[in-house]
């Protein structure tokens, strides 16, 4: 890329002092990443996040797929916002990017028509008895390692370098939908040259793909994959990106959305079970990686303390690469020290 | 009277010619030359003359005795005090004048602001003023410096759109687009074109025949149909997404150059002065009186406009304009006397 278009588009980013707001899906599709990214905010840099144990959806699933009505969705953010405030925190932090689409857009339907605010203040009351305030700043998670990435390249125990060629591994960057598209100006580098994840991979000495369909969709859109007859969409989507990237032999795809990273690892099964088709030339597919786990085991995290084990395109051959110590016999064995049931192996897609 | 004229491009000098039979008039240009943007070109639609055999003669006017040329000499502010106009140049300098004519022209629009084209980031992206010096210089190549396979224009890049802040036509880009499209197709018979289009807005003489012409005689292709995103290849060319709005399909293909047709903006001049002596307009042009028979005249006495510094124009026309502002200003110094 020859103009560094992401430089003209920055945000504020607050530095410390965060409620952290959880995601429905992240923790049954990467157990370990938002347990990963307070760990790395709390023990490697030092910061405030406040992790509550009274929250709850923000509705985004539903309210993108047309079940839940915009009143309800402003209620349940209102409520969410409300146990940010009684924790007298100011800086919202939604682990997912839907929440961040959904949180963001309400902030500026709320700056447009100040009127439905106080709809949702009276909503709020009614219901729950709660005040909420605005949060002054939300941010994505994403966007916090972005900002402290060269903090964190200084703890970092791994570089994203091969150790057997020397030469920098190659990292597909995928941006949710709602980080971005929603509001441009919202996200790290727009929405076209979208840089927070790119930032990341660079920082920590990779060498980011620019493949043709980079900014094309995952497919993972919420009425593609909650209608299953929709899901040939869904997968067609993911094809398309796959077929694009597998020229540039990618060793890893980061993803800054959780379904995103869903899709894009358990598609390369589907389509290797459909077509006996995988993209990377040995049959193992290409790892996706939340950018937690990214910069958890760069941190020297363990992989399987990160649930790593739980992706379908396994992560070994990646870690050989960058280095990474792990111990193979740990892989399914439980906190408890007992050794648990690993899963039934694809009969394609090699793990 | 004492005339100032500000800007030598094609309104200027033809203006400026045609004042200088009775009075003085002096021509300010902020670039080393005059005609820049006529020198730029390679051949002039609709009959293919030559832009530098018409930048010669618009030049040979320049040779009169009562036009002063002042280039590398731009006028950032002015004032009218009375009767007449001060004008205050870059270095500083002032200047008292009884009549100002504003020809300050147009820039082309700055194609990276539209960064789904990725203009600026891929190579394969160029806009009509590279092409043109492509043709110009016979020297079509992509990125790889090899003659082209296939050539993708797309019209309307920053004009007729709303995100870049631009509603209005440039006017002049649908017949540049087939201009060029012909010249390619003389040089390289053997490369494909395609040119994305809106609607084409074939207005004037010849116009038609032309866009028939590069149909049926050159094999030019034209799709209805805007680009979404442009992205780079594994192979180093250009990856175009589109939807043909005719066939109702979503489409994707390859190309070794895509070339941005940019529309027509105010330039920094025209902006600035205009907004200076209160003339402004609507994006940034400068606003005449009313657009029939006080088109050249302007809501400050003593203050003209002609040609591209008003809206998008094309050569003839702003040839023909600068002749009636010429006649407006001679009109107006008739009646004072
Ligand atoms: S002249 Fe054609 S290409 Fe140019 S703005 Fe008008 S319609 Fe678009």
């Amino acid at each position: 890329m020859e103009k560094r278009f992401w430089n003209e588009y920055q945000k504020e980013i607050a530095d410390d002092h965060f409620f952290y707001e959880r995601s429905c899906i992240r923790q049954t599709f990467f157990p370990g990443s938002e347990a990963t990214f307070l760990n790395i905010m709390r023990n490697d840099l030092g910061k405030d996040i406040y992790d509550s144990s009274h929250q709850h959806t923000c509705t985004g699933i539903g309210y993108h797929s047309d079940v839940v009505p915009f009143e309800t969705t402003m209620t349940i953010v209102a409520r969410l916002f409300s146990l940010m405030t009684e924790r007298g925190y100011k800086n919202y932090v939604p682990s997912c990017v839907t929440s961040f689409g959904v949180m963001t857009e309400l902030m500026e339907k709320w700056k447009e028509q100040p009127e439905i605010l106080e709809k949702a203040r009276e909503y709020l009351k009614k219901a729950t008895g709660r005040t909420f305030e605005l949060p002054e700043n939300i941010v994505h998670p994403s966007d916090l390692i972005f900002k402290f990435r060269f903090e964190l390249k200084e703890k970092m125990k791994y570089q994203l370098i091969n150790r057997f060629t020397g030469k920098p591994l190659r990292g597909v960057e995928h941006i949710g939908c709602h980080y971005a598209k929603i509001f441009p100006k919202h996200g790290i580098g727009n929405a076209e040259f979208p840089y927070v994840l790119a930032g990341m991979i660079e920082a920590w000495g990779g060498e980011v793909v620019d493949y043709p369909e980079r900014r094309h969709c995952c497919g993972f859109g919420f009425r593609q994959y909650l209608v299953q007859e929709n899901r040939g969409y869904s997968i067609a989507n993911s094809k398309k990106k796959f077929e694009s990237m597998e020229p540039y032999e990618p060793d890893f795809i980061v993803a800054n959305c959780p379904g995103c990273a869903m899709f894009l690892d358990k598609w390369q099964y589907t389509i290797a079970e459909m077509e006996h088709k995988t993209y990377d030339k040995e049959g193992y597919g290409i790892p996706v990686l939340t950018y937690e786990e990214l910069a958890g085991l760069l941190l020297g995290y363990d992989p399987w303390v990160m649930g790593m084990q739980l992706h379908q395109v396994q992560c070994e051959r990646l870690l050989d690469k960058i280095g990474v110590a792990y111990n193979p016999d740990d892989k399914y064995r439980g906190a408890s020290g007992k050794i648990l049931r690993a899963p039934e192996k694809p009969e394609v897609l090699k793990v | 009277m004492n005339i100032a004229v500000i800007g030598a491009g094609p309104a200027g000098i033809e203006a400026a010619s045609v004042l200088a039979n009775n009075h003085q008039v002096t021509l300010f240009e902020k670039e080393e030359k005059p005609l820049c943007n006529i020198r730029d070109k390679a051949f002039l639609f609709p009959d293919f003359s030559s832009a530098d055999e018409l930048a010669d003669k618009l030049e040979a006017k320049l040779s009169h005795e009562n036009i002063t040329l002042k280039a590398n000499c731009a006028v950032t502010a002015m004032n009218r005090t009375g009767e007449q106009w001060t004008l205050t140049t870059a270095d500083g300098e002032t200047a008292t004048f009884d009549k100002v004519l504003l020809a300050t022209g147009y820039r082309v629009f700055d194609a990276h602001q539209k960064e789904e084209l990725g203009y600026g980031i891929y190579k394969g992206v160029i806009t009509s003023i590279e092409m043109e010096k492509m043709i110009k210089e016979n020297q079509i190549r992509n990125n790889m410096d090899e003659v082209p396979k296939q050539i993708v224009f797309l019209q309307c890049v920053g004009s007729r759109d709303e995100k870049s802040g631009n509603n209005y036509c440039s006017k002049v880009c649908c017949v540049t687009a087939v201009k060029q499209a012909i010249e390619i197709k003389k040089q390289h018979p053997e490369t494909d074109v395609y040119i994305f289009y809106m609607d084409l807005r074939m207005w004037g003489q010849g116009f038609e025949e032309m866009y028939r012409e590069a149909q049926e005689k050159y094999g030019v292709n034209f799709v209805r149909g805007r680009i979404s995103e442009a992205a780079s290849t594994f192979d180093n060319r250009v990856q175009i997404k589109a939807e043909d709005t005719l066939m109702g399909n979503p489409m994707t293909m390859n190309a070794d150059l895509l070339v941005l047709m940019v529309g027509m903006c105010a330039s920094e001049g025209t902006a600035t002065l205009s907004k200076c002596a209160g003339i402004d307009g609507l994006y940034r042009f400068a606003q005449s009186r009313s657009p029939h028979i006080e088109d050249n005249l302007t809501s400050q006495p003593g203050l003209y406009v002609a040609g591209s510094c008003k809206r998008p124009m094309c050569i003839e026309d702003t040839i023909q304009d600068a002749r009636a502002a010429a006649l407006a200003i001679l009109d107006d110094d008739t009646m004072m006397r």
